[in-house]
């Protein structure tokens, strides 16, 4: 697999220049991503419960916790896929889920607002999500040429580099349908990858994959982790990825962030009996 | 009763024909008509506003509740400075979009939500996910029932006659009546509407199976 230098890494490192060089460990400077008190209820259910956490830009962020914990609406909030009932969710100092009025009040997200907030974030789903309908290079240039404004062979010639990225540089005529799993999910990654996100979201992306596509798939991602500058949040229950990619895991249950460490400290010394249960369960 | 008259048959073919001309035009673009319009009435249906939603859906129910012969007299007795086969041709649209937009309907609801997530976390428009995303996966899933709602119009094209459209049936009765040759005529008109419609019918099977694999 690759083990040239990325063709990705000089775009995320440009987007990525305007900021201050925060050393990786600090604590201090803007965070990236910061849930502010964020409840998400469906009706009288409440799934997130008063989130607060926050992720440094270029810091790597499992999260881990019990089915139904709210793993997934904490990435599809993001996502702006679903609407917070309450409570801020911050990118790079700004409000995602809000719109600031004139007078400085918050109000809640107009379309047009979620619209430009968004282009930062990417997302990879467990069921791929492919456009059927089109060739693997038109799935991974549409965005670029759509959204970007990027012409046509520019965002042709970066596809091409992100296949070949991914390992796929023979498929860019194919069609989703004609690929196996794992190659479906690579194609996914570069797609996102297309869009420069400085944010990419990762939600159990291995596990509709046969077990022996797995190991692929995961091997790309800590490529993408280690050599790019892009804020990793993947949910996931491959523990030794979590421990390999990640500087941060947070641990949920019933919507409210548990404990957060170093995988190693998490993974061997946890201070909670439910992160204790839970990892016995999975190890 | 005296025998099938092949002399009158034969003598009232031309007719018939020209008539037959009328009836194709008025079902293409008809069809058309009904497949634009059952297109817009579909997105418009998904608005995000009430005040969208419902009058459509108001007109729609209207529409579907009266006949298309009322539709089609009373459209030609309010637009008497319109030409018979325009009328007819947008009526036929109109009526048939209620029916096609349900088609549509249920071809978009046939796209994976996932489809829309995609496009929303790769910030495509609106514009866009409806034109290169959802829009081209769901016309595939409805040009079976698109050509059906074809056929079935194109059968009911008859009415037109009613607001003095030239089409085959009107020219069949003009010629039943000026020979007294009411049988031959219709005969042969029921005739072309069988050779027009079952190969017609029969190439949708075909492609209601090639697309739905
Ligand atoms: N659209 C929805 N409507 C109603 N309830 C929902 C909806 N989406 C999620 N939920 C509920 O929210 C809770 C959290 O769901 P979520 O998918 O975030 O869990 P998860 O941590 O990702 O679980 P898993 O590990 O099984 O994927 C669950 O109880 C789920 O039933
Ligand atoms: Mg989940």
């Amino acid at each position: 697999m690759a083990t040239e230098p990325l063709p990705l890494q000089k775009t995320a490192a440009a987007a990525a220049v305007d900021i201050a060089p925060v050393p990786a460990t600090s604590q201090t400077g803007r965070p990236l991503v910061r849930f502010d008190n964020v409840v998400k209820r469906y009706g009288d259910h409440v799934v997130l419960d008063g989130l607060d956490f926050s992720v440094r830009r270029g810091e790597n962020v499992t999260l881990i916790g019990p089915s139904g914990s709210g793993k997934t609406t904490i990435l599809r909030l993001l996502m702006t896929l679903e609407k917070v009932s309450d409570g801020v969710i911050w990118v790079d100092g700004d409000p995602l889920s809000h719109t600031r009025a004139p007078d400085g009040s918050l109000r809640p997200a107009t379309e047009k607002h979620l619209r430009k907030a968004r282009k930062k974030i990417g997302m990879v789903f467990q069921q791929f999500n492919l456009f059927p309908h089109m060739k693997v290079l038109q799935n991974i240039t549409e965005a670029p040429v759509s959204v970007l404004g990027m012409g046509r062979d520019e965002a042709e010639t970066r596809a091409r580099e992100l296949l070949d990225l991914v390992g796929l540089s023979g498929k860019t005529d194919a069609h989703p349908s004609q690929l196996s799993g794992g190659q479906q999910q690579r194609v996914a990654i570069a797609r996102a990858l297309a869009m420069q996100p400085e944010i990419l979201l990762l939600d159990e992306v291995t596990s509709a994959l046969d077990p022996e596509l797995v190991a692929g798939v995961l091997e790309l991602l800590s490529d993408i982790a280690r050599n790019t500058d892009i804020t990793m949040l993947c949910v996931t229950h491959e523990m030794n990825f979590a421990r390999d990619v990640s500087e941060t895991v947070l641990m949920f249950d019933a919507g409210r962030v548990i404990e957060s460490g170093s995988p190693e400290k998490i993974f061997t010394d946890p201070a909670h009996e439910r992160t204790r249960e839970f990892l016995t369960a999975v190890l | 009763m005296n025998g099938f008259d092949w002399s009158a048959a034969r003598d009232a073919l031309p007719l018939v024909l020209e008539g037959f001309e009328v009836t194709l035009l008025a079902t293409v673009l008809g069809t058309l008509v009904a497949a634009v319009l059952g297109l817009a009435i579909a997105i418009a249906g998904r608005a995000p506003s009430r005040f969208v939603t419902v009058p459509v859906r108001v007109v729609m129910e209207f529409i579907r509740s009266t006949p298309l012969l009322v539709q089609l007299v009373g459209a030609a007795a309010l637009f008497t400075f319109v030409e018979p086969l325009t009328i007819g041709i947008v009526v036929l649209g109109i009526h048939y979009s209620t029916y096609t937009s349900e088609v549509y309907r249920a071809g978009i609801d046939g796209v994976p939500k996932g489809q829309w997530e995609a496009c929303r976390a790769l910030s495509l428009s609106p514009r866009r996910t409806w034109q290169a995303v959802i829009l081209p996966q769901a016309v595939r899933n409805v040009l079976p029932a698109l050509g059906n709602y074809a056929i079935s119009m194109f059968k009911e094209t008859p009415f037109l006659a009613v607001i003095t459209v030239q089409e085959m049936v009107f020219e069949a009765r003009k010629y039943g009546a000026d020979h007294f040759a009411y049988t031959e005529a219709f005969t042969l008109a029921g005739l072309v509407f069988l050779v027009a419609s079952y190969p017609t019918s029969l190439l949708m099977r075909k492609l209601e199976k090639r697309l739905g694999h």
